[in-house]
Order: structure tokens, then C-alpha cells, then sequence
């Protein structure tokens, strides 16, 4: 499997979805991000590593503006998505976080059913034009989270009822949709077992032909598996981005070479 | 794309297109968010509004219970009338009721308007309206304690009757007087003009603070004297009993209760206790505490004793959060040290715990002195004008009342001065509560330890 | 033999005890401390823990006892003699005690002596109580005179045995203490025992108040149903108990108290819920940090108000408003106090109550909940009313139910608020009264102890003491297991 990924890699022009300049957060006195410019392509899965607390989460949640729900966060520079600034006054964040899903780290199902979880997206934007239009939208992501066949008997079950992996693919299923453009996740498969990751990996493989997808993980398997670029993180500086195999085989500096050979925890 | 979301037909993404343009759903639900936000925000100001609308109300009604109008004269203790057996005895003078002394306040009252070239056509009768019932009494007290005074022309400072006061303070005109069998236009106008010569004041005056209750007819002399020692009296015996008993039992619930159905059945109780309607309690008091044992009614003991078990789950519930608070660390550094588990609690726990646990009683002391209720089921309501003795003296079983239950019994009165008065005793009330609180608040930002 | 003068007595053994014990201690051990099993002090508290705490026990027990002995010797005594028509032996008996205090507290008082009355008349005994300031319900007859006498005559005998029996029991036990106070006693152990004990005791006092709640209440309650169908209190439709007679004429429905009663909870929570679940909502999510340090303090104090404040609120300002605003002028009813003005002040008492609550269990739904809805681009609004709210939900109905307890247990705000009339009505500009007010007024009345009319309240007391219980223990069912799901 790995070696179809491989091969894959090498397919699709890089089309930038998303620009980051100068990128700085502060919590509080705290400064978290500093001076942080990527390019993050088009239908490619990119991957952000580095030890705990480097602050690719952080960087993560500038993305879709969800460091506006703490009110101690502070950014600043530029990030804009398809060439607008998402940090423009004009843009609603609500319009924005549409845009751009997110897969959070622990799988937080609202305590639904299934299927109003799924349907919650769609609901809020008015995606669907009646119930059956609904009914198809939440196979569809369902489908596309690989969840289908498992939960179509029991749609109207709680969906917090669900094993950790269904639950964490739930999540995601609930993310996709609302049909966003690119789909963020951070660390999705820390709280879940080896089978119930692989399932998730396997979808976040898929999930590329549709999205762009950025991706945090603690593991550089996991980022070697699944990403096609990677970006290093070190004390809330980017530090070495490039695609996922330089990365990995042919580090440029010294504390990713460190940290891929296990030297930096 | 864009006209793909606006008529949401296509199940492509809602953020589709450009994100600098809002899209007509974007700004409805903004504005549905603007207003669940003032929905809120109207919510607080209710809240908000109606604490202020209930303090004005108050503070306006009872802030001039603290001002009372007197009459300044002079007054001839005439010896003929006031003791007859020229011995000086109390007990012969005693024999000369009220009715002996008013003719001496009423020449007093007619030589003042005399003096201050007053003309009317009132008779000196019907001029002694201007004063109260309760004045003759008080100087007869005063003349029963100090006889020396007899024969002498003293100057006193009476008391002007209820509806005089209540002129001066906006409850009485001169059309209500129209009305009034207690009160004529002839009367104020007499007032009008002794107040001119200065004989007649409205001032701060704290006899309301230290006067025991009076009369029905005589709201102008009633006082909250009796009813202060007696909520102080009960607020003694809640300190001395809920804190020891409270203390005792959270530190066995919290350190040393095993798991077994005992403990959850107390458990069960004191959070089932904590939210008994108050009533009940003044049942419970009534039937154990007066009926069975035999206490007497309207006694500050029996008072103490119903707010002392309806205080005790407020006292529980605290110390116990703050035992808790307590890091284990400390009892494993005593246990540690060869302490046993009794001397880790009263040598280190208990005493760290010991702003939190104040801090609570306080609290539970504030609820206690507020409550109402159960204080009218075991007679706190009987009228009583004299005060209690010391708790040396057995003060705690002599009859009296207690601050909010003197507020429902003025409450229950027919003069509308009493609602005056009521109001005045609710505003020393929350004044006694503010202080409380204030203490609480001190105690816990003084000791306030953090781990 | 006063009961101050056996505790002063039980002060002193206690003192001796403490002091012997450790003394004899460190004698035993030829004064090196070291040598002693535990410190000297706990030889100390064990000599005064084994003299006191046994005596006291003997002490509370036989004072506790000795009303009910008592009585049963009184009714033992007055079955002889003919009762009189229209009394009761209950009546009687708290006749024969209130006689037999009088006396005791006319000799304290030396208002008269031993001798004086000895001889009496029942009628010259009579005046001599009413100087002293005992009244009684009926003249004295010769049967209730001599039962006092003897009642005032056995009462102090037993006080004398009484006080004996402790201030031995006290001795003894310091001797016992005093004795063992060798150095490889273990002083601390049992001392630590005695105070474990102690604390328990004190936990217990809980149960013992339930306890005396419930069996007081059922007690007279038995009473009342002896004397009036139970059928009747519970499905009779109205209420108005005879001021003349005893029994029979009264009518003692509670169902228009409890109609009173729900209908004024009912609007109290119609208003303190919405208005509270609003401003938790509003000073926990959106509120700055400036008008929070204002707003949540505020509507704090609320809650430290005493219900006779909000009373005396209704009374004055609320009532007389409602009704010169929008009772009179509709022709819906000319008083001041009503269902409206006591729901809607009770409403504004359980604001706090309520918001703190809602407060809690809304932070008690976690973080992640909200992100996964902020994530998906949800607006706040959005997020708190499909997400938070239906997850709190739970909680929040306990909430509602504690809260309703609360109204329907609130005595002050409905005695000065809503009225005495009983009454089955829909209109809320009505005065209507409420099970609380009625237990207020029945007790508080001059109405025979023994008839229905009082003894009604208890079975009302029951009646609301069961209600709240039954919404209490269901509320806390409710939160705890909804706690249970966010741990």
C-alpha cells in the first residue's frame, strides 16, 4: 500500500491553496508562532510534525480561525486561501470554518444520533433542499468516511454509542459533509488503536483526490505514510518543509535530523 | 460557483466562493446570532433591574425609620401628683400610672406653644395628640428610675405622635388629615408652627435601633431592640453548636468514613437536608423542641436549635470542600512522620482548612439570620417588649423575637407607618448581612492558599 | 437539683480527671515522659473523655426520657377522675404540666411559697398562677391540681436521682481512668477512638433530624387522620376550617392549596428560568470580562436576600403595581396580593438559583463539544442551542426540578405575596394561598393544639415535605448521572 502512495506522490502539479507569511501568535505573553510562511498545495496531503508543543496545533487552528474562540490568542501576518486573506475584516469566520473543516484530536461526537451528526453541517449552512437531499448528503460523507456499511442499519443510534475508530471516522464523515475545500486534522488518530488507524489513514488517502489536507501528527510514520509534503516544527518556528520523502531521507537541518532519528523527543 | 451556494441547490460546499462576500445565510445567521446575544444581555439586565427596582423600593420606604420628628419642652415633675407619699419609693411610685403623668406633658406642651406666642384654637387635649402615647410612659420610666428628678422642671425631647412624623416624612397631608379621625388640618398646622419656632425637628434618631417594639398604635416608638439581642442570642447558639458539630462530622465523613451503607445514608441525608423547605424545620422545632421537650416558646434557645440543624448541611457541604482542598501531600508528610491519622487531621489538615470552613459558617450564619419561617411556627411572633436577660442569666430562654420575624409582625400591623418601620428593620437586616458577607469575602482573599 | 449545677459538677470531675490521669501517668514512669506510651496529654483527655462522656450521654437520655415517664404517670393518675365534658386527655395533661411549671416558676420567682399552696383551693392556686403569668385554658378543678402536685413532686424527685445518677456515673468513670493511667496504657489509641466516635456521632445528627422531621410529622399526622378522613384532606375541593367548633364543621381539602401552590411555582419558574438560563448563557459565553465582573456578583446578591425581604418587596411595591397597572384597569381583580405578584417576585428569588446552576452544568459540557461545532462553522448562537443545550440538557431539567422544589417549599414570599383566600381559579390577578401559608396559619393561630384545624398543618408539612423530597432526590438522580457522562 505504502508503494502505490509512493508512486502517487510524484503525479500532481502543486497548485497553492493556502499562503502563510510571517505568521505570529501569541498567548498572552506566550509567543507561540514566530514568522511562519508555508505554501500548502492543492489536493495533497501535507503534514505537520514536530515534538510537543512546537505549536503546530497552533499553527493548525490559524488556518480555519478557531484561535479567535480563545481569547488570550493573538495573530498576526498574513494567511490567505485561494488569495484571500482570511484574516480580512470582511471575512465571517463562520463562512471560513465552512470552507475549511476540522478533525480535532480526541473524536467528539455531538451526543446525537448518527445521523444528526452528520446532518449537523448541512443544517446549519442549508446545504439540502429537503430531507430526501439530506438523506444523500449524509451517505455520501458517510460513504466517504467509510462508515457506511457499518452504521446504515442504525443511522438513528447515539453517536456517541460508536467504537473510538467509527467514532473519530464519524467525525470526519461530519466534516466532509459540509463539502469543504480543505479539511485540517489535528493528531486524529492519537486517542484511536493500530486497526481503527489504519482505517482512518486509509481514508485520509482517499480523502485527497477531493480535499487539500493538512495534517498534525506526533507520529513520522504516520506522516511518511500518509503526506506527500511535510513541514518541521521546533519551538513555534518552521523549520524544514519540503516534500515528505527529502524530508525524511535527506533532512537539510541539523534538529530535523535530530528529531527523525529519534534524538529530540 | 457562487450562484451555486446562494440558492444552496447543489450539495457543494457552503464556503464555496469567495469568502470576502457574505452570503445572504451567512448574514441571516449573524443576525439570529445578534439576537440570541440581546436575549441574553436582556436577561442579565432583568436580573440587574429588578435587584436595583428591590433595594430603591426598600431603601426609599425604611431609610427614614432612622429619622423621627420630637418635641423639645419643658415639663414640671410635680411632686403632689407623682408621689403622693413624698417616701421616694418605687414601689409607692409605682402606684401612679401613665394617666398621672400625661396632664404634666400636656402643660408642658401648652407652656411651650405659650412661650413661642402660638395662637390656636385647638384645645390643650387635643394639642396632646401631637405627642405620643409612648412619651408618657417613657417619662414615667424615667422618673421611676432616678426619683431625685422629682420637683425638678426638666427639658425633654418627646416623641411626636405616628401621623406628625408621618406628616414630616410625605405619609401624612393635609387632605389625608381631612379623612383621618387620628389627625386634623388643625393639628398639622399647630406642628407647622412649632417646627417654625423650632421647637419641633425632624432627626437622625437610633432609639429605632435600641427600642423594644410598641403598640399597634404607636408605630412611632417601635423599635428594634428586643428583636436584635434575639437574633444575636440565636446567631450565639447556630455559632456555638453548627460550627463544632459541622467541623466534627465533615472531618469524619471526609477522612475517616469507611464505604459502607451507613455512610451513604448520611451522605444521602445531608444533601436531602439542604434542600428540606424551611418550614419544615419550624415543624420539626414546634413538635421535638416544644411539644416533646417541653422548651419554651418564643425563646431564642428553641430559635437556635431549628437554624442550628438547618445550618448544619450549609456548614457540612463547605468544610468539606475545603478539606478537600487540602492536598493529600500534606496528610502523607504527617502520616509520614509517625503521626496517626487522628493527629494528621487536627495537627495539619484542619487547620489549613480553616478560612474555607469560616468562610462557609459565615455564609451559613448569613442564611440563618435571614430565615423567617420557621422562626413563626415555634412563636417568634408573640410580641414582646422586654428585652431578654443576659445568657448568664438564662437570657436564652427568655421570650423574644428576632430581626426578619419582627419585619413580617410590623408587616402584619394596620398603620401604614408600620411598613416604614418594616422596611427600616429590613435595611438594618441586609446591613448586618453586607457586614457578614464582607467578613467572608476578606477571610477568603486574606487566607485564600492555593496549591 | 438544677441541671447547671450537674453540668458545673460534671466541669469539675472532668477537670480532676484530666489532671489525675496525667499526673499518675508521668508518676508511674518516675517522671521521664519518654517512657510513657503516648504523650501525657492524651492520659489527660482519656481521664476526661471516660468521666464525661458516659455522664452526659446518662445526662441527655434521662432528660429526654423523663417528660414521656412523665406524662404516662399523669395519665395514670387522671383516669380516676371523671373528665369533664368537651376536654380531652391531652388537654388535660398539658394543663396538669403547665400547672406544675407555674408553680415551679412562681417558687423561683418567690412569688409565693411551698406552704401557700399547699392548702389552696384549686381557685386560690388559680389567681396565684395568673399573677405569675401562667394562664390556663379552663378554671382549675381538684383532679388537675392534685395531678400537677403530684407531677411537680415526682419531677423533682427524679432531677435529684437524676443528678445523682450522673455525677456517679461521672466519678466512677474518672476513677476507672485515673486507674489505668499507667505508662503501657495506650493513652492515644483509645483517646482516638473516643474522638472517632464523637465525629461519627456528629455525622449522624443528620438521620437523627430526618428522622425527627419525619416522625413528628407522621406522628401528629396519625392524629389528624384519626380525627378527619384522610379521603377528604386529599379529594375535597375545598378548604375552610371552622373558627368556632372543633371538628366536624371544618372542611380541610388541600387541593386548593395545592392548586395555589403549583400555580405560583409555575409562574416563578415561567419566569426564572428563561431569564436565568439566558444570563448564565449570556455571562458565561459572550459577556467581556468588565460586565461580567459586575453582572455575575449582581445577580449573586439576589441570592443572599432573605425571602422576607422579597416579601415585604411584593407587599409594598410589586403587588399594589400589578394591580394599578394591569388588574384594575382589565377588571381581572382589585388585590394587591395575587398569584402574579408572589410567582413574580419568587421568579426573581430563583433568577440566581437557577443561572448558577445552568452556569455549572453548561461549563460541564466539554471544550471539545463546542470546537467540534465552531469547527464545522457554526455560529456561537448555533453552537449553544443545538449542541450545548441539548447535551446539557439533563442537567438543566434537574436544575428546573430543584428549582421548583425551591418554589413550591417558599413560605415567606406567599405569606406576604399571595394571599390566605383558598380558592380553585384560573385567573393569576386572583389572591390565592398555597400549602405553605397554611401551615404558617394554622400553627401560628389560637386554635386548640388538638383539634384538626392545627393539626391539619402537619399532614400539609407531610404532604410538602414528600413532594420536595420526591423532586429533590429526582433532581440529584438527574445531574449525577449527567455529571457521570462527562467524566
Amino acid at each position: 500500500m505504502n508503494d502505490m502512495r509512493h508512486m502517487e506522490r510524484a503525479v500532481r502539479v502543486d497548485t497553492t491553496k493556502i499562503a502563510a507569511r510571517d505568521v505570529q501568535v501569541f498567548y498572552g505573553d506566550t509567543h507561540a508562532i514566530k514568522n511562519v510562511s508555508v505554501d500548502i498545495p492543492d489536493k495533497t496531503v501535507t503534514a505537520f510534525i514536530g515534538p510537543s508543543g512546537c505549536g503546530k496545533s497552533t499553527f493548525l487552528r490559524c488556518l480555519n480561525r478557531m484561535n479567535d474562540t480563545i481569547s488570550t490568542a493573538r495573530v498576526e501576518g498574513h494567511i490567505e486561501i485561494d488569495g484571500e486573506d482570511i484574516y480580512d475584516r470582511r471575512v465571517d469566520p463562520v463562512q471560513l470554518r465552512a470552507k475549511v473543516g476540522m478533525v480535532f484530536q480526541k473524536p467528539n461526537p455531538f451526543p446525537k444520533s448518527i445521523y444528526d451528526n452528520v446532518a449537523y453541517g448541512p443544517r446549519i449552512h442549508g446545504l439540502a433542499r429537503d430531507r430526501a437531499d439530506l438523506d444523500g448528503i449524509v451517505e455520501k460523507a458517510l460513504r466517504r468516511a467509510a462508515l457506511w456499511e457499518e452504521v446504515k442499519d442504525r443511522l438513528s443510534a447515539a453517536g456517541t454509542g460508536l467504537s473510538g475508530g467509527q467514532q473519530q471516522r464519524l467525525c470526519i464523515a461530519r466534516a466532509v459533509a459540509t463539502s469543504p475545500e480543505i479539511l485540517l486534522m489535528d493528531e486524529p488518530c492519537s486517542a484511536l488503536d493500530p486497526i481503527a488507524t489504519d482505517q482512518v489513514e486509509n481514508l485520509i488517502h482517499e480523502l485527497r483526490e477531493n480535499y487539500s489536507v493538512v495534517i498534525v501528527t506526533h507520529s513520522m510514520s504516520q506522516a511518511s505514510r500518509v503526506s506527500q509534503k511535510t513541514a518541521y516544527f521546533h519551538l513555534g518556528e518552521l523549520v524544514e518543509y519540503g516534500e515528505t520523502g527529502q524530508i525524511f531521507t535527506n533532512p537539510q537541518d541539523m534538529r530535523t535530523e535530530n528529531y527523525i532519528t529519534g534524538r529530540i523527543g | 460557483m457562487t450562484d451555486a451556494t446562494a440558492s444552496g441547490a447543489v450539495p457543494s460546499g457552503a464556503g464555496q466562493g469567495s469568502l470576502l462576500a457574505k452570503d445572504q445565510r451567512t448574514a441571516k445567521r449573524n443576525a439570529a446570532e445578534g439576537r440570541f446575544k440581546i436575549y441574553g444581555l436582556i436577561a442579565v439586565c432583568i436580573g440587574i433591574a429588578a435587584l436595583v427596582l428591590l433595594l430603591t423600593s426598600i431603601l426609599t420606604s425604611g431609610l427614614s425609620a432612622f429619622r423621627q420628628t420630637t418635641i423639645a419642652m419643658q415639663v414640671t415633675l410635680d411632686a403632689e401628683r407623682l408621689d403622693p407619699s413624698g417616701v421616694r419609693d418605687y414601689d409607692e411610685m409605682a402606684k401612679v400610672t401613665t394617666f398621672g403623668y400625661a396632664p404634666l406633658l400636656r402643660d408642658g406642651l401648652q407652656a411651650t406653644i405659650a412661650a413661642a406666642g402660638i395662637e390656636t384654637e385647638l384645645d390643650p387635649g387635643d394639642a396632646m395628640e401631637l405627642i405620643s402615647d409612648e412619651s408618657v410612659a417613657q417619662l414615667r420610666n424615667r422618673v421611676l428610675n432616678n426619683p431625685d428628678l422629682i420637683g425638678q422642671t426638666i427639658e425633654v425631647n418627646v416623641l411626636a405622635s405616628g401621623r406628625i412624623d408621618g406628616f414630616y416624612k410625605g405619609r401624612v397631608s393635609y387632605a389625608s388629615a381631612e379623612l383621618d379621625s387620628n389627625i386634623s388640618p388643625e393639628q398639622l398646622q399647630l406642628a407647622e408652627a412649632l417646627e417654625e419656632r423650632g421647637a419641633l425637628k425632624t432627626g437622625l434618631d437610633w432609639r429605632f435601633l435600641t427600642a423594644p417594639d410598641a403598640s399597634d398604635t404607636r408605630p412611632e416608638a417601635a423599635g428594634l431592640g428586643v428583636a436584635i439581642i434575639g437574633s444575636a442570642y440565636m446567631m450565639l447558639i447556630v455559632l456555638v453548636l453548627a460550627l463544632p458539630i459541622g467541623v466534627a462530622a465533615s472531618i469524619y465523613l471526609e477522612e475517616f468514613a469507611p464505604q459502607n451503607r451507613w455512610t451513604d445514608l448520611i451522605e444521602v441525608n445531608i444533601s436531602n437536608l439542604a434542600a428540606v423547605p424551611s418550614i419544615v424545620f419550624g415543624i420539626l422545632g414546634l413538635a421535638i423542641f416544644i411539644n416533646f421537650a417541653g422548651l419554651p416558646q418564643s425563646a431564642p434557645i428553641v430559635g437556635g436549635l431549628v437554624l442550628t440543624l438547618m445550618t448544619l448541611p450549609t456548614i457540612i457541604i463547605a468544610t468539606r470542600a475545603a478539606l478537600k482542598a487540602v492536598p493529600p501531600s500534606i496528610r502523607d508528610a504527617a502520616l509520614g512522620l509517625g503521626a496517626s491519622k487522628m493527629q494528621s487531621v487536627f495537627h495539619h489538615v484542619l487547620p489549613l482548612a480553616m478560612p474555607g470552613i469560616l468562610t462557609g459558617t459565615i455564609i451559613g450564619l448569613a442564611q440563618a439570620l435571614g430565615e423567617t419561617a420557621p422562626l413563626l411556627l415555634i412563636g417568634m411572633v408573640a410580641f414582646v417588649r422586654e428585652y431578654p436577660d443576659t445568657p448568664l442569666d438564662g437570657g436564652f430562654f427568655d421570650p423574644a423575637t428576632a430581626l426578619p420575624v419582627q419585619v413580617f409582625n410590623w408587616t402584619q400591623r394596620s398603620d401604614p407607618a408600620f411598613v416604614e418601620r418594616a422596611s427600616g428593620a429590613i435595611i438594618v437586616l441586609l446591613a448586618f448581612l453586607l457586614l457578614m458577607n464582607l467578613t467572608a469575602i476578606f477571610l477568603r482573599r486574606r487566607f485564600e492558599r492555593r496549591w | 437539683m438544677q441541671v447547671s449545677f450537674v453540668l458545673l459538677f460534671l466541669a469539675a470531675i472532668g477537670t480532676l480527671a484530666f489532671v489525675f490521669a496525667r499526673h499518675r501517668a508521668i508518676a508511674s514512669v518516675d517522671g521521664d515522659a519518654r517512657r510513657l506510651h503516648s504523650l501525657p496529654t492524651y492520659y489527660g483527655l482519656n481521664g476526661l473523655i471516660v468521666s464525661l462522656v458516659p455522664a452526659l450521654a446518662l445526662l441527655i437520655g434521662w432528660m429526654l426520657l423523663q417528660p414521656l415517664f412523665l406524662e404516662r404517670a399523669i395519665r395514670g393518675d387522671l383516669s380516676r377522675a371523671a373528665l369533664r365534658e368537651g376536654t380531652t386527655m391531652s388537654l388535660v395533661v398539658s394543663d396538669v404540666r403547665r400547672v406544675a411549671d407555674g408553680l415551679e416558676s412562681g417558687l423561683l420567682a418567690q412569688d409565693f411559697t411551698a406552704s401557700d399552696f399547699a392548702e389552696a383551693t384549686p381557685a386560690e392556686v388559680g389567681a396565684m398562677l395568673m399573677q405569675g403569668g401562667t394562664a390556663l385554658g379552663a378554671p382549675l378543678t381538684q383532679p388537675v391540681l392534685d395531678a400537677a402536685k403530684d407531677y411537680r413532686a415526682t419531677s423533682r424527685t427524679l432531677r435529684w436521682i437524676m443528678g445523682i445518677a450522673v455525677l456517679a456515673v461521672a466519678v466512677i468513670g474518672a476513677a476507672i481512668a485515673i486507674h489505668r493511667s499507667e505508662g503501657t496504657f495506650r493513652a492515644r489509641n483509645v483517646v482516638e477512638k473516643g474522638v472517632l466516635a464523637l465525629l461519627m456521632a456528629s455525622a449522624s445528627i443528620a438521620i437523627l433530624t430526618t428522622l425527627g422531621i419525619v416522625m413528628s410529622m407522621l406522628f401528629e399526622t396519625a392524629n389528624f387522620f384519626s380525627q378527619y378522613p384522610f379521603t377528604r384532606f386529599f379529594f375535597n375541593a375545598t378548604w375552610q376550617p371552622s373558627f368556632s367548633g372543633r371538628g366536624g364543621a371544618s372542611e380541610l381539602g388541600i387541593l386548593p392549596l395545592l392548586w395555589g401552590t403549583l400555580y405560583i411555582s409555575f409562574i416563578a419558574l415561567i419566569v426564572a428560568v428563561p431569564i436565568g438560563l439566558f444570563s448564565a448563557i449570556y455571562l458565561s459565553e459572550y459577556a467581556g470580562r468588565a460586565f461580567r465582573s459586575v453582572a455575575k456578583p449582581a445577580i449573586e446578591i439576589l441570592a443572599g436576600i432573605p425571602t422576607i425581604v422579597y416579601g415585604l418587596f411584593a407587599l409594598i411595591t410589586v403587588g399594589p403595581l400589578l394591580r394599578d397597572a394591569i388588574a384594575s384597569p382589565l377588571g381581572l381583580g382589585n388585590s394587591a396580593s395575587s398569584v402574579m405578584t408572589a410567582g413574580l417576585v419568587m421568579g426573581i428569588m430563583l433568577i440566581p438559583f437557577v443561572s448558577s446552576l445552568s452556569d455549572d452544568i453548561i461549563n460541564a459540557v466539554p471544550q471539545a463539544m463546542r470546537d467540534g461545532s465552531l469547527g464545522l462553522g457554526a455560529t456561537k448562537s448555533e453552537t449553544i442551542r443545538q449542541v450545548i443545550v441539548p447535551a446539557a440538557l439533563p442537567g438543566i431539567v434537574g436544575a428546573i426540578l430543584l428549582a421548583a422544589s425551591r418554589a413550591i417549599g417558599e413560605t415567606m414570599i406567599v405569606v406576604l405575596g399571595a394571599g390566605a383566600a383558598a380558592r380553585l381559579d384560573l385567573n393569576p390577578f386572583e389572591a390565592m394561598t398555597t400549602v405553605t401559608v397554611k401551615i404558617v396559619s394554622q400553627l401560628t393561630g389560637d386554635t386548640d393544639f388538638n383539634s384538626p384545624e392545627t393539626l391539619v398543618a402537619f399532614a400539609l408539612g407531610l404532604t410538602l415535605f414528600v413532594i420536595t423530597l420526591g423532586l429533590n432526590v429526582l433532581a440529584l438522580f438527574i445531574v449525577r448521572k449527567y455529571r457521570e457522562q462527562y467524566e
